[in-house]
């Protein structure tokens, strides 16, 4: 009687491993175009966890990178930026997607989960940040409001309170703009998209922007919202409101149109890759083989966007492991190069790594030693 | 021919035939239920102890990491931890206290309306209706506050503001958006107002009814019966109903997180936006993005909602002793 329950039990227990293995064979891949050939050895699991601004092209990127390796199964976790990288640290994962490259201590760390060397980052995805707003007669008939960077900063510093202040007036004649207040809308959770906004602000508008560079918004003006769509959606239920947004979120909203040098540029993923593309490395990071890029916001570049979100993924130049190792270059080198980046542009609206830049992240993924 | 005729088939021993002996399933059962009472003792200590544990950092660790981290949460507006908590701690506070107000005295209307003067058919579906919404996930009602009453009550608190400005509480001008506390507060009240309405019914139609043909027998309007014999016996129970609603009004998350605009001030105008911020719903917002340090930051406001909800239901607890003499 014992026995045969126990054999039950197993009986049970396998029942339910098969299921899990059959399970773990089911891939989102479409089996039409799934190739004959057996092109890459790449395979087993690897995981991936960080900024939730990627997820969507990471998404678009494991679809197309299992179209050539089909036997690697990729999962990545929007956990965010900060936690990303706490998971990368304790090696549960390959790589870490953030919107910030690391700290110094981060580096330091880091040696404990790659072999004594140091991790590095390299951006992966540039996403154009839209300053978006709601105003009636404007908004809905696609026209787009004309301001330069000090006039933006007064916007969100509360200096500019009215839709018609002579600031906006003068810079927008075509336009007829409503006697109405001005809300302020920005995130309420800390965001990569704030940050990359604030150094913006901070770079361009001198004495109009005062407050301290940060993920979290830095003063009380206007009101807060949780994640991308609740800035979205707080927007779209007032008349008078303005905010921002990666521009892949933006479908429908009015967007501001940049002034850069003599003129005003409308957001756009090419434009934003020319200021990307008028950018430098930061030199002064601690690490071998990092791309961390300067934004060069003050561009003057025609036709280029400054406010653009530039998302890392950080990995190790050494795993402890070869199988990890050879995934790991394969994996950078697929979502930065051409194909990879196209399908990011494809699938969120994202910019393009200029080539200028591409060529030092090739550099930095080819030197990850794979034995 | 008949199955009755088998006498000699052993039958089951029943409790009508035979004499039993109820002491070892007493003592079983007894068990069980020690075992439960100890289980929750357990539960909660567990929690307490988790919270603790991992606050830890924050009082025991290094506090200039601490108030660096702090400073990143709220863009150097507070600099360390009771900085950080005081104005969450005060939000929590304001806001459930009157989401309270709001919802007590409508609640105990449509609990004296169940049991006293509504027709039966109509107390039944009543009952029934405040029972379904007590069980809607608060999850709900915040997608329902956030995406239609939001955009829906402007005007209202625009006429508020407008024409009673003039009261501190009320100065404008309002937020549209109105995402602010006044906004939450309300759905709150809405959330509350099932339990406390289904707990008060129960207690007032328990309400001895000598008492209350003595009331009426001594001429008492029906008003003047409730006045003197319903609502003194229901007293202490109200009380506990109360505090059961204000504590899920003080641990609410979901639907402040999608309806407020939060700030950290100490801030008592309610219909402009980003003045307060409740606890529960500043972990959910922040905790995806901290970092270890963070994480315990955030836990230690946790404990503090711990303590300041284990502190209320003790005061309740006394008022209700003390209601109950």
């Amino acid at each position: 009687m014992r026995s045969n329950l126990a054999r039950r039990a197993l009986a049970a227990l396998c029942g339910v491993a098969l299921i899990a293995v059959a399970a773990a064979c089911g891939d989102n891949t479409d089996p039409s175009d799934r190739p004959v050939s057996n092109a890459s050895s790449i395979s087993g699991g690897f995981a991936g966890a960080g900024a939730s601004s990627q997820q969507t092209a990471v998404e678009a990127w494991i679809a197309g990178y299992q179209k050539t390796n089909p036997k690697a199964k990729i999962s990545y976790n929007p956990s965010g930026s900060g936690a990303g990288v706490v998971t990368f640290l304790t090696g549960a994962t390959v790589w870490a997607g953030s919107d910030k490259p690391l700290d110094a201590k981060q580096v330091e760390e880091s040696k404990q989960v790659c072999a004594g060397s140091t991790a590095f980052d390299v951006p992966v995805y540039i996403s154009p940040i839209a300053i978006v707003f709601n105003l009636r007669g404007i908004s809905d008939e696609d026209h787009h409001i004309n301001m330069d960077a000090t006039t933006i900063a007064k916007v969100f510093n509360g200096k500019i309170t009215r839709w018609n202040d002579a600031a906006l007036a003068k810079q927008n004649p075509d336009l007829d703009l409503p006697d109405l207040p001005i809300t302020v809308v920005h995130r309420s959770d800390k965001s990569g998209t704030t940050l990359n906004l604030l150094e913006y602000l901070k770079a361009t508008a001198g004495k109009d922007w005062p407050y301290a560079l940060s993920e979290n918004w830095p003063n009380d003006v206007g009101q807060g919202a949780k994640g991308t769509s609740g800035v979205i959606s707080t927007i779209d239920q007032a008349d008078g409101t303005i905010g921002y947004a990666d521009l892949s979120q933006a479908g429908g909203m009015g967007t501001v149109a940049v002034k850069v040098g003599d003129s005003y540029t409308e957001i756009s993923a090419d434009a934003a890759s020319k200021a990307v593309a008028d950018s430098t490395l930061d030199e002064t990071v601690p690490g071998a083989n990092r791309v961390v890029l300067d934004i060069n916001h003050k561009t003057t570049v025609e036709g280029a966007y400054p406010i653009v979100l530039v998302s890392y993924d950080i990995a190790c130049p050494v795993y402890k492991d070869a199988d990890t190792a050879r995934f790991a270059q394969s994996w950078l080198g697929y979502i930065t190069g051409k194909s990879g980046q196209d399908q990011a542009e494809h699938a969120t609206g994202s910019a393009p790594l200029p080539d200028n830049i591409a060529q030092y992240v090739r550099a930095s993924v080819d030197a990850i030693e794979v034995k | 021919m008949s199955t009755a005729s088998k006498p000699s088939a052993p039958t089951r021993a029943s409790s009508l035939t035979q004499p039993v002996n109820g002491q070892k399933a007493d003592r079983v059962f007894r068990g069980i239920a020690t075992a439960c009472g100890i289980l929750i003792l357990v539960a909660l200590a567990a929690v307490a102890l988790f919270l603790l544990f991992r606050a830890w950092p924050l009082i025991g660790g290094d506090q200039q990491a601490n108030s660096a981290v702090i400073e990143n949460f709220t863009g150097g507006k507070a600099k360390n931890f009771w900085g950080y908590v005081g104005p969450l701690l005060f939000g929590t506070v304001l806001v459930a206290a009157i989401a309270l107000v709001l919802a007590f005295f409508v609640s105990i209307g449509i609990a004296l309306f169940i049991s006293h003067y509504a027709p039966k058919r109509l107390a039944a579906v009543l009952s029934y209706i405040v029972d379904i919404l007590a069980a809607i996930p608060s999850v709900i009602y915040g997608l329902w506050g956030g995406l239609v009453l939001v955009p829906a009550i402007y005007p209202f608190w625009n006429w508020v503001a407008e024409y009673l400005g003039w009261i501190p509480l009320f100065a404008g001008p309002a937020a549209n958006p109105p995402r602010t506390v006044a906004t939450v507060a309300l759905v709150l009240a809405i959330m509350i107002l099932p339990i406390i309405t289904s707990i008060a019914r129960d207690i007032f139609l328990q309400t001895p009814k000598l008492l209350e043909e003595a009331a009426l027998g001594l001429g008492a309007t029906k008003w003047e019966m409730i006045r003197l014999s319903v609502l003194p016996f229901g007293k202490s129970g109200v009380i506990s109903a109360s505090m059961l609603g204000l504590g899920r009004a003080l641990g609410e998350t979901m639907a402040v997180l999608m309806i407020l605009s939060p700030g950290l001030t100490y801030s008592f105008r309610l219909l402009q936006a980003s003045q307060d911020q409740t606890i529960a719903a500043n972990i959910a917002a922040q905790y995806p993005e901290a970092d270890s340090i963070g994480v315990s930051v955030l836990i230690g406001t946790g404990l503090v909602l711990f303590v300041i909800t284990f502190l209320v239901n003790l005061l309740a607890r006394r008022i209700t002793e003390k209601a109950g003499k």
